[in-house]
């Protein structure tokens, strides 16, 4: 049966609107528990820098969330370490809802710097180690972890990475546990307090117990190791001023964006 | 009257039974001899991309057949008032939207599943097996038959991802769901014994080399020849 143009173009129009309905719909009623569960996956990789993994599991989503509020305090910096508290039109900046992803596409002077300070329980001048977040290129797609350092902004806490598409069972593999933890106790500035970061060696299979500036590197995963690397450099060279100011503790100060 | 007469043949009809003979084939057919994947080689992207382990190869699966069932129910209801000119793009426009609602599903209630699966599952719209039952089943059959058919179609695909898969992660990551059983193996020899994972098998290539495998099994079997 060979139907009437207007038929077909009505048919359409009906279709395409209770389809766009349906989906408007459903992104209206499920639209605040996706915003949960991004949130409280964000949450769970801040606190896996400084959590062991399995610690972490064991947690159920309310509790990791409550943890999480007694026991992580933030802000946000800029590049010369100021305290940043609200934007330009005024609204205050929550450090837990800056995208690193998209502040990287700005210049590095325009980014802003979130920084999540781990503290004792109820005492948030009690640090016990402070994550930064990190973002750079992978082989194929984006990079990004924290970094938690402890109170001398020198040692390695501890480590998580992510990734969008890099490789499984090579470049992937930097979500390893295993990979992760050979970050722990390294450190990101030398003696004389120059910024070395911690260097992913090519290879795999070597100790590097001794030496504080380089870990194992990924068999067969060069480039992602090296986009690591770059990414630790570069972001953690952006929080110098802040961790230099931190350290002789002098205020950070609040700067105002104009 | 051309309605009575519609009548009188709609009570002279037998109904068929819920499960009669023709409607169970609908179902068994596409599981072995009619298989979408080893037989009619379809859908083999995504039975390569998603397969290396098993907890999200269920997830997918699910989806598959949640997708399918849906979408050749909606053609099938819509089948008599489709104009054939756009027919296509009809069905497209109907899996798409499914894809995206279990997508959005799946973002809400299994964050982590969705980080690790979205793009597989957003490419369940190129899947040939949807869009195959679609134009050769659901549009010239009833509502019901279209169910069934789906269903066997997308229970053909999802034994054959999930047998791929559980090779895949036994022999490279040396666990079945998550649960290591290579460290238990090892385990019961004491400290000296044990088993190497596979990096092959993490890779495509190994996927590749299972479901050929498995084609190779199963065509012996059943006597399959390609025409």
């Amino acid at each position: 049966m060979q139907q009437s143009n207007g038929y077909i173009i009505t048919f359409s129009i009906i279709l395409t609107v209770v389809l766009g309905l349906l989906l408007s719909g459903t992104s209206q009623v499920l639209g605040p528990i996706q915003k949960k569960a991004e949130d409280l996956d964000n949450k769970k990789q801040i606190l896996g820098a400084v959590m062991a993994p399995e610690e972490l599991k064991a947690l159920k989503p309310e509790e990791v969330l409550a943890y999480y509020e007694s026991r992580i305090a933030s802000k946000v910096v800029d590049i010369e370490g100021k305290e940043v508290e609200q934007d330009t039109e005024g609204n205050p900046i929550v450090a837990e809802t800056v995208n690193v992803g998209k502040n990287y596409k700005k210049a590095p002077a325009d980014r802003l710097y979130p920084v999540f300070i781990y503290h004792e329980e109820g005492n948030e001048d009690a640090a016990i180690s402070y994550i930064l977040p990190v973002y750079g290129a992978g082989l194929w797609d984006e990079i990004w972890g924290y970094v938690a350092l402890q109170t001398d902004l020198n040692t390695i806490e501890g480590v998580t990475f992510s990734h969008k598409g890099e490789t499984p069972g090579l470049g992937a593999r930097i979500t390893e546990n295993g990979v992760q933890a050979r970050y722990q106790g390294k450190k990101i500035f030398d003696d004389n307090g120059e910024l070395q970061a911690v260097i992913m060696q090519k290879g795999e299979g070597k100790d590097y117990d001794g030496e504080e500036h380089k870990v194992d590197g990924l068999s067969g995963a060069t480039i992602t190791a090296n986009g690591v690397n770059d990414m630790l450099k570069n972001y953690i060279g952006h929080y110098k001023p802040y961790l230099e100011k931190r350290k002789s503790g002098s205020s950070t100060g609040v700067a105002v964006l104009n | 009257m051309s309605t009575e007469t519609a009548q009188v043949e709609e009570v002279k009809k037998p109904t068929e039974a819920l499960l009669s003979k023709r409607r169970k084939k609908l179902v068994s057919d596409p599981l072995v001899d009619d298989n979408p994947i080893t037989i009619q080689v379809l859908g083999i992207c995504s039975a390569l991309a998603v397969t290396t382990q098993m907890q999200p190869t269920l997830v997918m699966a699910i989806s598959v057949i949640f997708v399918i069932v849906m979408a050749n129910l909606t053609i099938s209801l819509l089948r008599n008032t489709i104009p054939s000119r756009v027919r296509i793009i009809v069905q497209l426009a109907v899996v798409a939207t499914l894809v995206t609602l279990v997508n959005e599903v799946l973002k809400a209630f299994a964050y982590d599943m969705y980080k690790e699966l979205s793009v597989f599952v957003g490419l369940i719209i190129t899947n040939c097996i949807v869009m195959g039952r679609l134009e050769a089943f659901a549009l010239g059959n009833k509502p019901y038959d279209a169910i069934l058919d789906g269903f066997g179609s997308a229970l053909g695909y999802s034994w054959i991802i999930l047998a791929v898969a559980f090779f895949r992660e036994l022999l490279g990551s040396g666990s079945v769901f998550g649960v290591q059983v290579y460290d238990g193996i090892s385990g019961l020899f004491g400290g000296e014994f044990s088993l190497a994972t596979n990096g092959l098998m993490v890779s495509p290539v190994g996927a590749f080399i299972i479901l050929g495998l498995i084609i190779w099994v199963q065509r012996t079997k059943t006597g399959y020849v390609e025409h």
